[in-house]
């Protein structure tokens, strides 16, 4: 079974690695058991006490390699809520560092072989996708009330294509959620089965050298990927903020 | 073969798991545990004691520039001091060296006047025992020349009168 057949039957799913499994055995999955998703999210926790909280524990003036990394990781994101949103937009600060930090550490750590990638998961994404929506959506008509629709009345444009784009405006608002989520899971899930095809391709021992070089190659790349999406997803994030706290254009 | 594959699509469920509905209770219940973790984290612990350190090292370091721009300031007026001390001193040099240079002078001036003085005295003494001398030689002469005209005229046999010798001498001497 094990063993690659000649007629192509290699024994390997890629999907496979994104199953969801109860963590101490049985078949049922309820909305309380622990599963592989629970144990790599805890695993996401621990990931970012690590950074943010173990490194800065002597809050040293001169800091050290690791309170580096998180005061890095501090102003890297507090100047990108600063710059896109303004300076009304700090206090959400601590809401788009948690999205950040999550997204980071979830995607670094389905690269460990083995691992599960539960930001793969178009479950947690759109969690994710559609509370920034909803929140900001929110925000937004309780900063602005009902000014907050001149978000879709595009004043600087002639009068007769204000409806159209008012519409274009409208459902391009609404897709924001699923693209925000789709884009991040998608990008995840891709890279990961990318990577598990090569590995399969491994087996045969003909076309080996390229597959273990492709599984580097794509490996390569994921890391990037992953921060990359993480970046993204936050500052899309910090775009839509700013959306909701001055809608007008 | 074809087994194979339909064991491996039973075994992998209906497509991508991602789509399996019945797992997302579940991973939507532990997402929001971990995210309310993350954040409670983030925001009692991480995030203010990273910016606390942030905004103590900003303040550090200002007031190093603060105490480093004093303490240029303290240099600069210290350099500022010793420049004007400097000048000074070479001023009360240059003054006493001049002082001293018209207190040599005045002696000096003083001191040529006298000798000045004293030359013109010895000069005016010597030139009146030169001409004391001068006159009293004339004299000598002149009686010299009567004496020896008397003797000449009378070994040339005449009789010399005395007077009309004298005469005649003083006569030849004032010619």
């Amino acid at each position: 079974m094990a063993t690659p057949a000649e007629g192509g039957g290699l024994a390997f799913d890629p999907m496979k690695q994104f199953e969801v499994k109860p963590l101490f055995g049985g078949d049922v999955i309820n909305w309380y058991t622990p599963t592989n998703v629970t144990l790599w999210l805890f695993l996401a926790i621990l990931a970012v006490t690590a950074l943010m909280v173990l490194t800065t524990s002597k809050r040293a003036m001169v800091p050290t390699r690791g309170q580096s990394m998180a005061e890095l990781a501090y102003g890297f994101v507090y100047k990108m809520v600063e710059d896109v949103t303004g300076k009304d937009g700090i206090k959400y600060f601590p809401y788009i560092m948690t999205l950040f930090l999550f997204i980071l550490m979830a995607n670094f750590l389905g690269l460990i072989p083995m691992s599960f990638t539960t930001t793969s998961h178009i479950a947690v994404t759109a969690v994710m996708g559609f509370g920034v929506f909803i929140a900001v959506t929110i925000l937004g008509f309780v900063k602005n009330g009902a000014s907050f629709l001149s978000l879709f009345w595009v004043s600087s444009a002639p009068l007769a294509l204000r409806p159209i784009l008012a519409i274009i405006e409208l459902i391009s608002y609404f897709v924001r959620p699923v693209s925000h989520s789709i884009r991040l899971a998608g990008n995840m899930m891709a890279g990961h089965a990318v990577l598990k095809v090569f590995a399969g391709f491994a087996q045969v021992a003909a076309i080996a050298p390229i597959a273990i070089f492709g599984v580097i190659a794509i490996y390569g790349l994921e890391v990037l990927v992953s921060a990359i999406q993480a970046y993204v997803f936050t500052i899309l994030t910090c775009v839509y903020l700013k959306d909701a706290l001055h809608p007008h254009h | 073969m074809a087994t194979e594959a339909t064991d491996v699509v039973e075994k992998a469920g209906p497509g991508m798991p991602q789509l399996d509905f019945s797992t997302f209770p579940n991973q939507i219940f532990w997402l929001v545990l971990t995210l309310i973790a993350i954040y409670l984290i983030l925001s009692r612990v991480a995030l203010p004691r990273i910016g606390a350190v942030l905004a103590e090292r900003q303040g550090t370091i200002t007031n190093d520039i603060a105490k480093a721009e004093e303490l240029k300031q303290q240099a600069v007026e210290a350099e500022e001091a010793y420049n004007r001390a400097l000048a000074e001193a070479r001023a009360e040099a240059q003054r006493i060296a001049a002082e001293a240079r018209a207190e040599i002078q005045a002696d000096l001036d003083a001191a040529i006047a006298k000798a000045d003085a004293e030359i013109a005295a010895k000069a005016a003494e010597s030139e009146k025992a030169i001409a004391d001398i001068r006159a009293g030689a004339l004299e000598s002469v002149r009686d010299v020349a009567k004496d020896t005209a008397a003797e000449i005229v009378a070994a040339l046999g005449g009789k010399a009168d005395a007077k009309t010798v004298a005469a005649a001498v003083d006569a030849r001497v004032k010619g």
